[in-house]
């Protein structure tokens, strides 16, 4: 792994947020509006349901964790995509760069938007509803590791998908990470699903740690085992995901497809 | 002559039996040739003759059916970072971000390039370019040839060895065609780069190339001096054997 070429294409992305106001709102508004619908919602809500005292704190940490790993799977995928609309991807591959170079600096684009989105959704939570996710204490930091590398392996095996399918396949990086959304427990425990989507559910990183933090707001404690179960999925997660990726980039080279992408 | 003895013992490119076939047809025929130091080799043919299929396959971007691809002497599948650290590639069909300023965009290449006093080196290349002016301008506000000739730039940046260049002259008016021929001319001579291009302009082929290619249906039909393939085929300028090959083979 070569710094300087990593580097180089963190710069790049970087770059684009400097002068162009839809991408830079693409960070700040969505996440900023997702939380005051979002929060008007459950204290609309809270006058009916009195009996759930924590309904405000498990949809506000909710909402933000889930946009934590919606957008670590969109730093990815959407990078991807703005160097296959510039027609880019054939200067950075006839560099001497690989693969997993590449990945790695869009890894910490991704890093670098997320900070960003979250002070702004951190901030405005506390200021409107006067929602801390500090609360969540140290522990967040485990969960937010997880959700961080779950978005990371959607997010790669999404430009997997785009590199193999094409322009056509674009969709996917928006769409990607709501898939796994009805079995990540974001919103829900794991109990209100169906017998067989529980057990989906199981094998989803994401569910654990949405399941983590009720426990932690409800007052339960570190959620040990739910971190750990997340952190050895993940780890299953991200590795088959680069295999993934690997595999279907030797396929692209064979038929001749990295140049045509985005044609 | 320097370059004959060059051109003699020094194979920088050797490709033999090459064949690319996608779904059953062959784009690439089992190919075979040498390119030689300091030599500008020309790549021409039918629209899918395979010259861009040939050009990926030199630059790892497409895996060969089979057949051997070495450069500097290395197989390019078992040494790639090493050898495309060595080349460049640029094509009148790549762009460049277009938010990005050129200043900017050539920055992220000359830092993946690794390159020692970037800004100078850019600088130097854009008043060799002539277009000096548009340092600071974004990529969006740019004509097709400004954008091709910033993308040759990016080509230069790394000192290459080797230049691969898919159809450089496509989108520049006559005027700056005609610059940027001389402009690469001066290159070879000066540094004794070695450039592999393509390109359908006859006269271009002609007046460019040391040695000609001429591809068809995924093979070579000829190769020499431009001279000694239009005294084969008796054609009196390379167009007129371009028709003949195109019309009846
Ligand atoms: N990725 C691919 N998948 C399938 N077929 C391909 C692919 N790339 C090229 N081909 C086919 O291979 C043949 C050679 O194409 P290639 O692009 O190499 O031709 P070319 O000589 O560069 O033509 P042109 O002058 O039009 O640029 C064509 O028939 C083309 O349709
Ligand atoms: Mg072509």
């Amino acid at each position: 792994m070569k710094i300087h070429r990593v580097l180089a294409l963190v710069i790049r992305h970087l770059y684009l947020y400097k002068r162009s106001i839809p991408r830079l709102m693409e960070v700040f508004y969505w996440p900023f509006l997702d939380l005051v619908i979002w929060g008007f919602i459950t204290i609309y809500l809270t006058k009916f349901k009195g009996t759930l005292p924590d309904f405000i704190a498990f949809l506000l940490g909710a909402l933000i964790l889930w946009d934590i790993l919606f957008r670590s799977q969109q730093g990815l995928s959407v990078s991807f995509l703005e160097d296959m609309w510039a027609r880019n991807l054939l200067n950075i591959f006839v560099s001497p760069i690989r693969p997993i170079e590449y990945i790695f600096a869009l890894m910490l684009v991704s890093i670098v938007k997320l900070l960003l989105a979250s002070i702004v959704m951190v901030i405005f939570a506390w200021l409107f509803y006067s929602f801390n996710i500090f609360l969540l204490g140290l522990s967040l930091i485990p969960m937010i590791v997880n959700l961080v590398i779950m978005g990371w392996g959607l997010g790669i095996i999404t430009m997997a998908l785009i590199l193999r399918l094409g322009q056509e396949a674009e969709v996917l990086a928006w769409a990607v990470a709501f898939l796994f959304q009805p079995v990540s427990a974001v919103f829900y425990p794991v109990s209100v699903l169906p017998p067989f989507l529980q057990t989906i559910a199981q094998f989803i990183p994401a569910s654990h740690i949405f399941e983590g933090m009720r426990i932690i707001i409800s007052g339960g404690g570190f959620p040990m085992h739910d971190v750990l179960w997340a952190t050895a999925l993940n780890f299953i997660y991200i590795l088959t995901a680069l295999v993934f990726f690997y595999w279907n980039f030797s396929i692209v080279r064979r038929k001749g497809l990295l140049a045509r992408i985005g044609e | 002559m320097i370059e004959d003895v060059n051109m003699l013992t020094n194979p920088i490119v050797e490709i033999s039996g090459l064949t690319k076939i996608f779904n059953g047809l062959r784009a690439v025929d089992n190919i075979s040739f040498e390119m030689y130091v300091g030599e500008i080799l020309g790549l021409l043919g039918p629209n899918g003759a395979g010259k861009t299929t040939t050009l990926q396959m030199l630059l790892a971007l497409t895996t060969p059916t089979s057949g051997d691809i070495k450069i500097f002497g290395l197989d390019l599948e078992r040494n790639r970072e090493k050898i495309l650290k060595e080349v460049n590639f640029s094509s009148s069909y790549v762009a460049m971000p277009y938010s990005l300023t050129v200043m900017e965009n050539l920055m992220v290449f000359a830092r993946l390039y690794n390159i020692k006093n970037p800004q100078a080196r850019i600088v130097g290349l854009l008043k060799d370019f002539e277009i000096e002016e548009i340092k600071d301008k974004t990529v969006r506000s740019l004509s097709s040839g400004q954008i091709t000739r910033v993308c040759l730039i990016k080509a230069l940046l790394n000192e290459p060895k080797i230049l691969f260049l898919d159809e450089p002259t496509a989108s520049l008016d006559p005027d700056i065609a005609d610059k940027t021929r001389r402009l690469l001319k001066k290159i070879k001579k000066e540094r004794g780069i070695s450039i592999l291009y393509t390109s359908h302009n006859m006269r271009e082929m002609e007046e460019m190339s040391d040695r000609i290619i001429f591809l068809d249906k995924g093979r070579i039909i000829a190769m020499g001096r431009p001279e000694e393939v239009r005294a084969q085929f008796k054609g009196e300028s390379l167009e007129d054997v371009f028709l003949k090959i195109a019309r009846q083979l």
